[in-house]
């Protein structure tokens, strides 16, 4: 019994190095609204996705690049499957840098299915410049790139809050609740109704921030939805073979006739 | 439990564990075989739409597309009726030419000689079309083979006209 | 360890085992005399093997879509995530299985330092382990490094920084290292080389592991000397094989579980940043399986002697068999040792979480007293119980009684107690 209990201690402890924080600084808890693919069975809502593209496209794209994300990605199975007539058109909106042609000048031409999102910025330092010497960052993985994950990108968009008085903010910083130091350089982005979404759902602030982290989660790990149900068919499979062989084993060392 | 029962459950777990571990080899092996095969970003430029408005006639253009190039020529009428005169027994790959362009005017084909690769110049050659100087395959004015080593006549691929100013190969 | 002559069934059999003998090698390790009371802690090496071979399958898949560029590299990884058939797949079992691959050596190294494997005659085997496990730590530290993420390319920058400690010309050790004055492309491209060309000479080093394992052979729960074959051994096939089997069938279940419903808990959010040299990182800390050196690295205030300490944790476990003076093997008859054992690896546990944290406050406090305690257990505490421990009675085999009267059923009931 006592090398049971050691057993479940040891591996109790694994799990909790494996599963606490490894920071030492945390502001506030973060919100934690839920999320559709968060679990085991977790899984993304198309008409979310779409709407929190429609939420990246007209509010975020000023300043944030997705430059991993190409435009096909759009009408892709386990993303927002827009169709692939729906994709070409919204590729088509876009302008991409082409060439150099035979004259040897650069160019530019509609984006094709193929191209990758086209950015705000020629580069990093135009960026830079364009936002007080703050750099957007490009949100291809960010959901990735945060600890707390999707939590963390929705309590920051939500935690905008007028600063308590003993701190003086410089000019264009602003206070959130939930930032690590509580200044930002990116203005409150979402006020009720900034998007009128194209299914008529209601666009309140926190509406498009729950959307909106929802693409974004989606762009960092659009293979999610194939990797949990292979993950699921993977697990059930060695469950099953592990009990045959279990029993195969027992089987086997039966004919051994004492086992000390 | 007799012998019998006592071996035949055995044998049960021993064979049913093979079939199953078989189906995770397989199941295994798979993506590690399929991971080699084209990805996403390459199979996305498998066709390619080509802007045709600024090509004369009696022009050539070559593009490029899934890294082979493609030669686009508007022909001559002088060029079209020559493919059309051609006794098919003359050919080494009998090919009609209005089988190998459907817009007379317009001929697309892989510029990828079909002997051993080289890409051959074009306004070169004995028959008014092309020439391939590694091994010496004279192609006409419809991209056949005439003369020399090559089998086969230039390839031609899938392709369409989107509108009128443009083609979509492949 | 005998082997009669073996004959090969076929002609062809013969033919070919005449002029290569390699179904006499296979005919020995099938019959290969294994101790019949190997308990579970016994089936990582063959989990270590699974791991080894799974991590080289999965690396080279993966650089065949990996570019070694400081530009492109990070957009490579994504690339291989988001077009790559399966691609997130080969790079989600790269990144995790190096996790369970250093899991399975700890425990695989707990075992033998509780069973006492690396006495006696098995020096050799242990040391050559202990090569294995550093270029192990070399191979997962520059793997690390590839990606090009914020932690890849600092992290690169404070351990090869280390170098810059030793004396006169530890300056231009660290350029050679770096092909340049600070990390940038050169080290990328060196490092990927080495990460690929490690794992082949891990790979052989294995070979002379188990070649060095199979002179004595395998040491036992009870740590005594058993006749190999006798009826207290078992033929290798089938009895150990489906063992490891079924050992690594629940190994592969806990990794599913990592690689497809939490395929970045063990790594760090700050490496999905791409690496800048001119915004460091607010905590910079190496993966959790290096964690331990990091701490005894941060806990000595000068850099020299930091890294002095960090190489002379591993060498000490190196000439453990010389420190380790003890003529009874395993654990189960060395009751105070039983006890020094578990405040080890509580010590372990202890220095893995602290070198996570700021090295600051009650975090480096703690951290130097469990250093301090490492070495003591090692360098002092071993010797004297080496010469001094009353240990309890080792049976003289598995199945007969101790020699003055402790029934079977005691010595059974003991070793359950493992």
């Amino acid at each position: 019994m006592k090398i049971f209990f050691k057993h479940i201690l040891f591996f109790t402890i694994f799990l909790i190095y494996g599963f606490s924080s490894f920071s030492a600084e945390q502001s506030y808890k973060l919100l934690e609204p839920g999320w559709s693919f968060k679990g085991f069975f977790g899984k993304f809502d198309r008409a979310q996705l779409q709407r929190g593209y429609q939420v990246y496209t007209e509010v975020c794209s000023a300043c944030h690049s997705v430059k991993y994300l190409s435009y096909r990605n759009l009408s892709q199975q386990g993303g927002p499957e827009f169709s692939d007539q729906q994709a070409k058109i919204i590729a088509s909106q876009f302008e991409v840098i082409d060439g150099p042609n035979s004259e040897g000048e650069m160019f530019t031409r509609p984006a094709r299915l193929s191209d990758k999102f086209v950015g705000p910025y020629a580069n990093e330092q135009a960026a830079i410049a364009a936002n007080g010497g703050a750099y957007p960052p490009d949100m291809s993985v960010l959901v990735k790139a945060r600890q707390g994950g999707a939590d963390y990108i929705y309590s920051v968009l939500m935690g905008y809050e007028d600063p308590p008085s003993e701190i003086i903010l410089d000019d264009g910083v602003h206070y959130n609740k939930y930032m690590p130091g509580n200044k930002i350089k990116m203005a409150k982005p979402l006020s009720a109704g900034a998007v009128s979404y194209v299914d008529g759902t209601e666009s309140s602030e926190d509406q498009m921030a729950k959307d909106v982290v929802a693409f974004l989660a989606w762009a960092a790990e659009p293979h999610l939805e194939a990797r949990h149900k292979i993950g699921f068919r993977a697990i059930i499979y060695l469950f099953i073979i592990t009990v045959l062989v279990y029993f195969g084993m027992k089987k086997l060392w039966s004919r051994i006739e004492s086992k000390v | 439990m007799s012998e019998d029962k006592k071996n035949n459950r055995r044998d049960f777990i021993f064979t049913a564990s093979y079939a199953l571990g078989a189906v995770g080899v397989g199941a295994v092996a798979w993506p590690l075989i399929d991971q080699m095969n084209p990805d996403a970003s390459v199979k996305a430029l498998a066709s390619t739409e080509v802007d045709i408005s600024g090509v004369e006639r009696g022009q050539s253009i070559t593009v490029l597309w899934r890294g082979k190039p493609v030669f686009i020529r508007r022909r001559t009428d002088e060029e079209i009726t020559k493919a059309k005169e051609v006794d098919l027994n003359e050919l080494k790959h009998p090919e009609k030419d209005e089988d190998r362009a459907k817009d007379p005017e317009w001929l697309v084909m892989l510029g990828v000689c079909t002997h051993l690769g080289c890409v051959p110049l074009g306004d070169k050659g004995e028959y008014g079309g092309w020439f391939c100087p590694c091994h010496g395959s004279h192609y006409d004015t419809s991209g056949r083979i005439r003369k020399g080593p090559a089998p086969t006549n230039m390839e031609v691929p899938k392709y369409e006209f989107v509108n009128s100013n443009t083609i979509k190969i492949g | 360890m005998s082997d009669h002559e073996y004959t090969p069934k076929s002609k062809l059999g013969k033919w070919f085992n005449d002029r290569l003998p390699l179904l006499t090698l296979s005919n020995h390790l099938q019959e290969y005399p294994t101790p019949k009371n190997l308990n579970y802690w016994w089936t990582f090496g063959g989990i270590l093997t699974f791991c080894l071979i799974a991590q080289i399958v999965t690396g080279v898949i993966l650089a065949m879509h990996y570019v070694a560029s400081a530009d492109l590299a990070f957009g490579s990884v994504e690339h291989i995530m988001r077009d790559v058939n399966y691609g997130w797949l080969m790079r989600y079992v790269h990144a995790n299985g190096a996790s369970m691959f250093f899991l399975a050596v700890y425990i695989h190294i707990f075992r033998a330092l509780y069973y006492g494997s690396y006495k006696s005659p098995r020096e050799v085997i242990w040391i050559i382990g202990m090569i294995i496990y550093f270029l192990m730590m070399a191979t997962a530290f520059m793997g690390y490094v590839l990606p090009w993420g914020q932690m890849s390319f600092w992290g690169a920058t404070v351990i090869t920084n280390l170098f810059s400690a030793i004396p006169f010309v530890g300056e231009s050790i660290t350029n050679w290292l770096w092909g340049g004055y600070a990390v940038g492309n050169p080290t990328l491209t060196r490092f990927y080389s080495l990460h690929y060309l490690l794992p082949f000479l891990i790979f052989g080093l294995v070979i002379l592991h188990i070649w060095a394992l199979h002179i004595p052979g395998n040491n036992n729960p009870i740590g005594i000397e058993i006749k190999k074959p006798s009826k207290d051994t078992v033929p290798f096939h089938p009895y150990i094989v489906i063992k490891d089997l079924f050992a690594l069938l629940i190994f592969l279940i806990v990794f599913a579980f990592f690689v497809f419903y939490s395929p970045n808990i063990l790594g760090h959010a700050d490496n999905y940043i791409e690496a800048n040299p001119l915004v460091t990182p607010s905590h910079i800390v190496p993966e959790w399986y290096l964690l331990p050196f990091y701490a005894i690295l941060r806990s000595i205030p000068d850099k020299l002697f930091g890294v002095i300490a960090m190489f002379a944790a591993i060498f000490v476990l190196v000439i453990l068999p010389w420190l380790d003076t003890s003529k009874v093997r395993s654990a189960i008859f060395r009751p105070l040792y039983k006890q020094f054992y578990w405040f080890l690896v509580a010590d372990v546990l202890i220095l893995g979480y602290v070198g996570a944290m700021p090295a600051e406050g009650l975090y480096l406090l703690v951290a130097r007293i469990a250093t301090a305690y490492y070495f003591l257990h090692f360098l002092f505490i071993l010797p004297v119980l080496g010469a001094k421990e009353k240990t309890l009675d080792v049976p003289l085999s598995l199945t007969e009684p101790v020699l003055g009267g402790l029934s079977n059923e005691s010595i059974v009931k003991k070793k359950k107690e493992i």
